[in-house]
């Protein structure tokens, strides 16, 4: 009974000439490369315009250039803050406390948002206050800080924990609601019961709605981190920003802001929208490129 | 066509008439005195494999109503018989395969496999989904693994058995594919594999077919046969499609709609390997389907609230 070989993948290409069935991917790369060259060079030309004008603004001195840098202005200012390690001391110190606050909310945000899903009753009182609480904007949790904590280090690791906390909860309770029950019928039938099934089941299982909890925490975390950073005034790319305001110095004040999006972007780009890809080609969440 | 008493419950059959052409359906009891001599009845002559003891489940719905679901289900299936159950959508018979399964509790009877009361989930009971039921985080060795993992075998051992039964489904080219790169019928025979390879006495299957397309179910229908006649299984087969339970099942129950009562049974005496086209298949799904007209009309009415009566 060989009939059944004959029925065909859903993707091109019979089983017999693709022995290895991981890289159908691998399929129309010349024309995912041609798109991604377009994409490329799209950008680069908006970029270069957008720079051109700010140039061209600039030369035009409508404004004093301490309140309107040119480009190469705050290049300068650039290549001076990392020349003398100004910046670098702000990136490190940033992240570190990102590393510390993002941690800590990610381990709690997760612990808490299991507990919320698999008990009726803190789904119905603590599920509830975690989704009125998420609508108070993370910086409103400052004055508290200060009086509990004193302008510490431990205040401004509260307010990023509060900033993130809530929507890692609440996306992992999400992800526990929402994970189809056939996958939990499926391996309670084959023999996973108790740590087991939450280990090989349930948690790989939701790793979609992980993913996107952690990356919304992150972007939580990361707003709330450097509005107080400049409040609190210790260093750190908040107090950079503020720094540059305080001297009356446009050029590092846009050149802190450049290296705030860059990071953001840079972690958000190379972490969780990599671990997002992944995740989607192997479950065959969106057509595999 | 007379639909049989519960006599036809432990009936058996003689493997020459599987071969005899031409047989229409029959209920037999076990007046006609045959005796059985398939191997596999005859070690189990007596003692049910799957009891199901005036089995009921009700539920408390979203209005606060209480819902009858399952009314004293009262069913034995044989060791290595293959028994389909038909009815509307909504009848209570995939809810049937989980208790079986145990992955729901009944409110009251019992049920017993093997002379042992079912009370948790275990592998000798493997339930096969309509669709979805793989793990999309695993390759298809991977989810053939699972439930040998799960029972502790040795990676040795849960290797050699994975290639084993996907060669049986013939699919050993995809041990490292993701499940989504297969075809549902594919897919389907994965969670074939899946469910065999855990060795379980009984397959429990929840329309297993019903999301594919016409020629591969035809296909699917084959291989199942094959593989209930070579590893001897029990299986207990949930369908909506009258033809798809006459060409496979032993026997074909139906169940009534709301409460899900056994409403009638029929035992299908024809010659195997059966086709779906065969004039025999036919009219003996017609008949049943006569009596299963009554309770479609039943839950149609249910659906579509008092539009249905203009």
């Amino acid at each position: 009974m060989t009939v059944m070989a004959r029925e065909l993948p859903n993707k091109v290409g019979s089983p017999a000439s693709r022995p290895s069935g991981g890289q159908w991917s691998g399929f129309g790369g010349n024309a995912d490369y041609k798109g991604i060259l377009r994409k490329v060079s799209r950008q680069v030309i908006f970029y270069g315009a957008l720079l051109g004008i700010w140039a061209i603004v600039a030369k035009l001195r409508i404004w004093p250039p301490y309140l309107f840098p040119p480009p190469w202005g705050v290049g300068e200012a650039l290549w001076a803050g990392f020349q003398d390690h100004s910046f670098w001391i702000g990136i490190a110190m940033t992240m570190k406390r990102m590393a510390i606050g993002y941690g800590l909310s990610v381990i709690l945000g997760m612990v808490l948002g299991l507990a919320v899903a698999s008990h009726r009753f803190l789904e119905e009182t603590v599920g509830g206050l975690m989704v009125s609480l998420q609508s108070l904007p993370s910086i409103c949790w400052v004055p508290l800080a200060i009086l509990w904590f004193g302008l510490s280090e431990k205040a401004i690791l509260f307010v990023v924990l509060m900033g993130s906390l809530l929507s890692v909860t609440i996306a992992m309770e999400d992800g526990r609601k929402q994970l189809p029950k056939i996958y939990a019928m499926a391996g309670r039938n084959l023999g996973a019961s108790g740590f087991r099934l939450f280990w090989y089941v349930l948690l790989p299982a939701s790793l979609p709605y992980i993913v996107s909890g952690l990356k919304q925490g992150w972007a939580f975390a990361w707003r709330s981190l450097i509005q107080a950073e400049m409040i609190f005034l210790t260093l750190g790319l908040g107090q950079l920003l503020m720094m540059g305001r305080d001297l009356n110095d446009m050029s590092q004040v846009i050149a802190v802001m450049i290296l705030i999006i860059v990071l953001g972007y840079l972690v958000d780009a190379l972490v969780f929208r990599t671990a997002e890809r992944v995740l989607q080609n192997r479950w065959g969440l969106t057509p595999a490129a | 066509m007379i639909p049989s008493a519960k006599a036809a419950a432990s009936h058996s059959l003689l493997a020459a008439e599987h071969r005899s052409p031409g047989r229409s359906v029959l209920a037999r009891g076990r007046s006609d005195g045959k005796v059985a001599i398939l191997p596999i009845e005859r070690s189990e002559l007596g003692t049910p494999k799957v009891w199901l003891n005036d089995v009921s489940l009700s539920y408390k719905t979203e209005t606060g109503a209480r819902l009858l679901a399952l009314d004293k289900i009262d069913l034995k299936v044989r060791a290595g018989e293959f028994v389909c159950i038909v009815g509307p959508s909504g009848c209570g018979k995939s809810t049937l395969l989980h208790l079986i399964a145990a992955l729901q509790k009944p409110t009251s009877g019992s049920i017993v496999v093997d002379d042992e009361y079912v009370s948790s989930p275990g592998t000798d009971r493997i339930l096969i989904f309509q669709e979805h039921g793989l793990f999309p985080w695993l390759t298809v060795g991977e989810n053939v693994e699972f439930g040998m993992k799960m029972k502790g075998l040795s990676k040795q051992e849960r290797k050699e058995k994975t290639s084993y039964y996907l060669r049986l489904v013939h699919l050993s080219q995809f041990n490292d594919s993701r499940p989504h790169q297969l075809s549902g019928g594919m897919r389907q025979r994965v969670a074939l594999a899946r469910a065999l390879a855990t060795e379980p006495d009984v397959l429990l299957m929840d329309e297993p077919f019903a999301a594919l397309d016409a020629q591969t179910r035809d296909l699917l229908h084959d291989e199942l046969e094959r593989i209930w006649a070579e590893t001897g299984r029990t299986i207990i087969f949930v369908t909506h499609n009258v033809r798809e339970a006459v060409r496979l099942g032993d026997r074909v129950l139906l169940m009534s709609f709301r409460p899900g009562r056994i409403k009638e049974e029929f035992a299908v005496d024809l010659p195997r390997p059966r086709h779906l086209e065969e004039v025999d298949v036919a009219r003996t799904a017609r008949k049943i389907l006569d009596s299963l007209r009554d309770e479609i009309n039943k839950s149609l009415e249910v659906e579509f609230g008092n539009d249905s009566h203009g």
